[in-house]
C-alpha cells in the first residue's frame, strides 16, 4: 500500500505532557509570600555590597555573588517603567484580556517588579503611581496572585 | 583562533505546519542535504551537535529522537538546547579543540506544540509565571520601555517589518514574504501594546544544518568556505525588573568580544550585510544599537536613512530575518546561513553585491537577555 | 591546536530527597560557591558558565537564561547542554571544549535536578517516541530489567549477585557526608525490598535526590596556578547510539560502553584498565549495571561481573575501588548524576576526597549513562597529557 500524502490528510495523534510540579519556594522566597498572604506586606533585600534592594528578595545578588541578609520592607505603592496593555485572550493569563503587564518600581527598591494592571487602561503609561491591591486575607495562599493587582493612582 | 570556516550549509523552507514530516523526518533531510552541500560524507564527519528543547519537542531527552538521523550512530554527540547560534557555537568550539569537523542541525516544529505555553515556561515558577507572561508580552514591555527612552514611535518599529517582510520575497525559504505598507502593519489586530501582528514573527516549522571544518577539512569541501572570524555570547540578569530592558549591554558585551577576535574596530564599515535576530520588529533598531552600529536611540534612524535596506550600505535581514520566517531553535542558525549564502555570493535574488564580511546573531531567554554574535568572511 | 584542559576545583551541595529550604537557582548557587572555594576562585574569575539539567523534572524552560543568578553567569557566556542521563558527562565534555577551544581559561560546569519537583516517572516516561513507544516500553525501569534478565540468564548471575553491588555502593557512601542515603544495607535487605520490575527490587536502584554539582575547568598554564595538583582531562569519548529502546541488542552488551571505553582508554594509553586505572566512579543506576558494565569496561572478562565483585576487587582497598562516593545508588540527582562522577573523580586525582581517598590515585575513570543506553566517559590524571 502506498500513502500519497497529498491526496490524504496526514494523520496526527493528540497527547500532552501531564507531569505535575511542586516548587519549593525556598526560606529567602518564603518570606516575600508569607508577608504578601498574612500582612499584605512587600518585602525586599538589600545586597549591602553594591546597595541594589531586590524584590523579589533572593539569597544571593548576581553581580556581586555574595549572600544577602538585609531584608526590608518595600512601599506598596511605586511607579510603573514599562507596560504593555494584553490584547489577546489566552488560558495563561490569569483574568480575561484587556488588562495589563506593568514593571513596576516599588518605593524603596531598585528594580522592578512585574504585575498586572487591571483598569483604569485608559490612563495607564510609563510614570504613573501605583498601588498594590491586596486579595482579601482568606483568598491569600502565600502566592505572587495574593497581590490581585496594581491600581492606578 | 585557528582558521576554522563553514563548509556546508542546509535548510528547509520555512511553513506554518510541515504534516508530512516528522521532526526525525526534517533532521535526515537536513543531514543529507548539507552533506551533499559540503560534499563530505558522513565518514568525513567525526562529531554531531544536535540543537532541540524538551518543552518543542513535547518529550523528555527531545536529543534521543533526532541522533541518528543526524549520523551520530557511533559520533562524539552532545545537544545544546538553545538557539542555533549557540549550537553552532559549541560546535565551533569542538573543532577548535581538537574535532576535524562538526555537523550541527536544529530543527523545531512550533506547530505541533502550544509555544505561549512553551515561552510562558521561561518565567519563574515562583515570581513571574502565574502572570501568564510568554515571550510576545515580555516582550512587548521591552518595546515599551525603549519606546519610552527615546520617543521612538510605533511607525517606525511598523517599517522595520514592511521592509523585512519585502526581502523576504526575494527568500524561496521564507514563510511570510509579504508586500507591506505602514499603514498595513499599523493598522494589524493589536496583540500586546505597542506590538501588533506584524510586528510579531510568526511560529513556523522548520529546520537547518551547518558543517565546521577545520583549515586542514576545508580542502576536501567542494564549497567556498566561509571563515569564522569572531564569536562571541554573554547574559544578563534574569528578572526583568532587573534589566535596563532599552539597553541590550549582553548584546554590547558579546558584540565588543567578537569583533575583538575579528578585529572590527568600526561596524559599519567592516560590515557588508547583517542577519539579526528580529523576532519582533522592535528588535532590529534596538539589537543594532547593541551591536555597536550606531548610537542608543538612533536604531530607527537607520532604517529611515535607508542604511539598512537592500540598497542601502548595510543591508540588514536580506532573508527577511526572523519577522518572515520563525522556527524556534533554528532561527538563529538560519542567521548564520543566510550569512554563509551571502558571502558565498550564492543568495540569488536577495545577494549584497561584493559581500565579503557578514555578522549573525541569535538569542535566548527573555528579551534577548542572552546574545550569540557572530562574525564571518569570505577571506581568511 | 586544542589546548589541554584540567580540572581544579569541585563543588556539590549536601543531596537529601527534597530541599524545601532552596529554590533551584539558591541550590545552583550553593554547590558554585562550594567550587569556587574549593579552587580559591571568585566568580569574577570564571569566564564562561555550561549548565544542565533535564527540562521536565522542573518545568523550567531556558535554564541557562533562568539560572545565571545562581550559576553566576550574570554579564557571562552561559550555554544549556542536556542529553539525560549523559546530561552531567555532556556538560564536563563542553565545559572541557570550552577551555580545549581556546576561547576560554576558566570555564564552570553545572549540572543539578530537583527531583522532588516532578513526578520524575511522569517525566521519564515521555523520553519514547510519542507516536511508537511511549505507551508501551518506556521509562527507565522496563528497558533496565530486560537487560538485567538478559546477562542473568547470558551468564547465570543472581539477583543476589546484583545486592552485593547496591551493598557496596551504599557502604561506600558511608564516607561521603554529602551523600543522599547513607544507611547501611545488607545483601539481605536488598533481598527482601519490594519487586519493581522483575529482576529489579527497590534496593537495586537509585534514588531521586535533589543537588547541584560544579566543577571547574581551566587552560594549561592557567590550571597549574590555581591547584598544586590539577586533575587533567586524558581522554573524552562520548556513544549516544540507539534512538528506539526496542534496537538494544541485551546481548551484545552494553554497545556504547564498549565503544566510548576503547576510544577513550586509547587516547589516555590505557591497555590493562584494571590495572591501569585506580578508581573509577562509574554511573551505575541499578545493581546488575555493576556486574555487566565492569565487563564492558574490561575490569573482567565477559560474565566474569558477579565473581569480581564478590572478590572485592571494587571494594575500597581493592585493585580498582567502584564508586567510593556511593555512587548513583546513593545519590541521583539526575542532570547532576554524571557530573559528580566526575568531580568524584577528579577530587580522587587532586588528593582530596578526604575519608574516601582511595591512595595515591594517578589515574581515574568516570563515566555517564542515559538516554537510550548511551555511555560517555571521562579519563582524568595527574599527569599533564
Ligand atoms: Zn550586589
Amino acid at each position: 500500500m502506498t500513502v500519497n500524502l497529498d491526496q490524504v490528510e496526514p494523520l496526527t495523534l493528540k497527547g500532552q505532557i501531564a507531569v505535575p510540579y511542586t516548587w519549593w519556594v525556598g526560606e529567602v522566597g518564603s518570606k516575600f509570600l508569607i508577608a504578601l498572604r498574612d500582612e499584605a506586606k512587600i518585602i525586599g533585600n538589600r545586597c549591602t555590597k553594591c546597595n541594589t534592594t531586590y524584590v523579589p528578595p533572593r539569597k544571593n545578588c548576581g553581580s556581586c555573588f555574595t549572600d544577602i541578609y538585609e531584608f526590608v520592607e518595600l512601599g506598596n505603592e511605586g511607579i510603573v517603567s514599562a507596560h504593555t496593555v494584553v490584547r489577546f485572550k489566552y488560558p495563561l493569563q490569569p483574568v480575561e484580556s484587556p488588562f495589563a503587564y506593568a514593571l513596576i518600581r516599588l518605593d524603596g527598591a531598585d528594580v522592578g517588579l512585574v504585575h498586572i494592571i487591571k483598569r483604569d487602561l485608559d490612563r495607564l503609561k510609563n510614570g504613573v503611581r501605583v498601588k498594590a491591591q491586596f486579595k482579601d486575607p482568606s483568598e491569600r495562599t502565600g502566592h505572587i496572585l495574593d497581590i490581585d493587582s496594581f491600581q492606578i493612582i | 583562533m585557528d582558521n576554522i570556516a563553514i563548509v556546508g550549509a542546509a535548510q528547509t523552507t520555512y511553513e506554518r505546519r510541515k504534516k508530512d514530516k516528522t521532526c526525525y523526518d526534517l533532521v535526515f533531510e537536513m543531514t543529507k542535504q548539507v552533506l551533499e552541500d559540503s560534499g563530505l560524507t558522513l565518514k568525513d564527519i567525526d562529531n554531531v551537535i544536535t540543537v532541540s528543547n524538551d518543552f518543542l519537542d513535547g518529550r523528555t531527552i527531545s536529543s534521543m529522537a533526532v541522533g541518528e538521523a543526524a549520523g551520530a550512530h557511533d559520533k562524539n554527540v552532545s545537544t545544546v538546547e538553545g538557539d542555533g547560534t549557540f549550537g553552532a557555537l559549541y560546535g565551533a568550539m569542538r573543532v577548535l579543540g581538537g574535532f576535524n569537523t562538526t555537523l550541527v542541525v536544529a530543527h523545531s516544529k512550533g506547530s505541533e506544540g502550544d509555544v505561549k505555553h512553551i515561552t510562558n515556561a521561561m518565567f519563574d515558577p515562583i515570581f513571574q509565571r502565574f502572570l501568564g507572561l510568554e515571550a510576545i508580552t515580555a516582550s512587548a514591555l521591552q518595546a515599551s520601555v525603549y519606546m519610552d527612552r527615546y520617543g521612538i514611535r510605533e511607525e517606525s518599529f511598523a517599517q522595520v517589518s514592511v521592509k523585512n517582510h519585502g526581502n523576504a520575497k526575494n527568500n524561496p525559504y521564507a514563510h511570510l514574504p509579504m508586500d507591506l505598507t505602514i499603514e498595513d502593519v499599523m493598522g494589524s489586530r493589536k496583540i500586546a501594546d505597542p506590538l501588533k501582528l506584524l510586528d510579531c514573527s510568526p511560529v513556523s516549522d522548520g529546520a537547518a544544518a551547518i558543517i565546521i571544518a577545520n583549515e586542514s577539512y576545508t580542502s576536501k569541501a567542494k564549497t567556498k568556505p566561509v571563515w569564522i572570524k569572531g564569536l562571541a555570547h554573554c547574559a544578563e540578569a534574569y528578572f526583568l525588573g532587573d534589566r535596563d530592558l532599552a539597553d541590550p549591554r549582553s548584546l554590547r558585551d558579546a558584540a565588543e568580544k567578537a569583533y575583538a577576535m575579528a578585529e572590527i574596530t568600526d561596524p559599519m564599515k567592516a560590515f557588508d550585510v547583517v542577519e539579526l535576530y528580529d523576532a519582533f520588529s522592535y528588535m532590529e533598531p534596538l539589537w543594532l544599537e547593541g551591536l555597536g552600529f550606531c548610537s542608543p536611540g538612533e536604531g530607527c534612524k537607520l532604517l529611515d536613512d535607508g542604511i539598512t535596506t537592500m540598497s542601502g550600505t548595510l543591508p540588514v535581514n536580506p532573508s527577511g530575518g526572523v519577522l518572515s520566517a520563525h522556527a524556534l531553535l533554528v532561527a538563529g542558525l538560519a542567521r548564520i546561513i543566510e550569512a554563509v549564502l551571502q558571502l558565498r555570493g550564492e543568495a540569488e535574488n536577495r545577494q549584497v553585491p561584493g559581500a565579503k564580511t557578514a555578522l549573525a546573531h541569535g538569542i535566548n531567554g527573555p528579551c534577548g537577555q542572552s546574545h550569540c554574535v557572530w562574525v564571518l568572511s569570505s577571506e581568511k | 591546536m586544542a589546548r589541554r584542559v584540567a580540572i581544579v576545583g569541585t563543588g556539590q551541595t549536601d543531596h537529601r530527597s527534597h530541599r524545601p529550604d532552596v529554590n533551584g537557582r539558591e541550590m545552583i548557587y550553593e554547590a558554585v560557591k562550594r567550587a569556587l572555594d574549593d579552587c580559591e576562585l571568585s566568580i569574577h574569575d570564571i569566564d564562561a558558565v555550561v549548565i544542565g539539567n533535564m527540562d521536565h523534572f522542573e518545568s523550567i524552560n531556558y535554564v541557562d537564561t533562568w539560572s545565571v543568578e545562581g550559576s553566576g553567569a550574570v554579564m557571562k557566556p552561559i550555554m544549556k547542554v542536556t542529553t539525560g542521563g549523559t546530561t552531567g558527562t555532556s556538560v564536563a565534555i563542553a565545559a572541557y571544549y570550552h577551555v580545549a577551544s581556546g576561547l576560554f581559561d576558566r570555564v564552570l560546569a553545572i549540572g543539578w535536578e530537583k527531583n522532588s519537583e516532578s513526578d520524575t516517572t511522569a517525566a521519564i516516561i515521555t523520553c519514547s517516541d510519542p507516536i511508537w513507544d511511549r505507551f508501551s516500553y518506556s521509562g527507565a525501569i522496563p528497558s533496565l530489567a530486560t537487560e538485567a534478565s538478559a546477562y542473568m540468564k547470558q551468564y547465570g548471575a543472581t539477583q543476589e549477585d546484583a545486592a552485593r553491588v547496591a551493598v557496596r555502593d551504599r557502604t561506600h557512601a558511608l564516607n561521603n557526608p554529602h551523600a543522599h542515603l547513607r544507611r547501611p544495607i545488607t545483601v539481605e535487605d536488598v533481598m527482601a525490598s519490594p519487586m519493581l520490575a522483575y529482576p529489579i527490587k527497590l534496593l537495586d536502584v537509585c534514588p531521586r535526590t535533589d543537588g547541584a554539582a560544579a566543577v571547574v575547568f581551566a587552560a594549561d598554564g592557567v590550571a597549574q596556578k590555581i591547584a598544586p595538583k590539577p586533575a587533567w582531562i586524558r581522554a573524552c569519548a562520548v556513544r549516544h547510539t540507539y534512538t528506539w529502546f526496542g534496537d538494544v541488542d541485551y546481548n551484545a552488551g552494553l554497545v556504547s560502553l564498549q565503544g566510548a571505553s576503547r576510544e577513550a582508554y586509547q587516547q589516555a594509553g590505557i591497555r590493562n584498565p584494571a590495572e591501569d586505572i585506580d578508581v573509577a566512579e562509574l554511573y551505575l543506576p541499578y545493581s546488575y549495571a555493576g556486574l555487566k558494565w565492569i565487563e564492558e569496561l574490561g575490569f573482567c572478562g565477559p560474565g566474569e561481573g558477579p565473581g569480581f565483585i564478590q572478590d572485592g576487587h571494587t571494594d575500597m582497598g581493592g585493585k580498582i575501588p567502584v564508586n567510593p562516593s556511593g555512587g548513583v545508588i546513593s545519590t541521583n540527582c539526575i542532570g547532576a548524576t554524571a557530573l559528580l562522577r566526575v568531580a568524584e573523580a577528579a577530587g580522587q586525582v587532586m588528593g582530596k576526597a578526604s575519608q574516601r581517598q582511595v591512595p595515591d590515585v594517578e589515574v581515574a575513570l568516570a563515566t555517564g549513562f542515559g538516554g537510550c543506553f548511551w555511555s560517555d566517559m571521562v579519563i582524568l590524571g595527574t599527569v599533564r597529557p
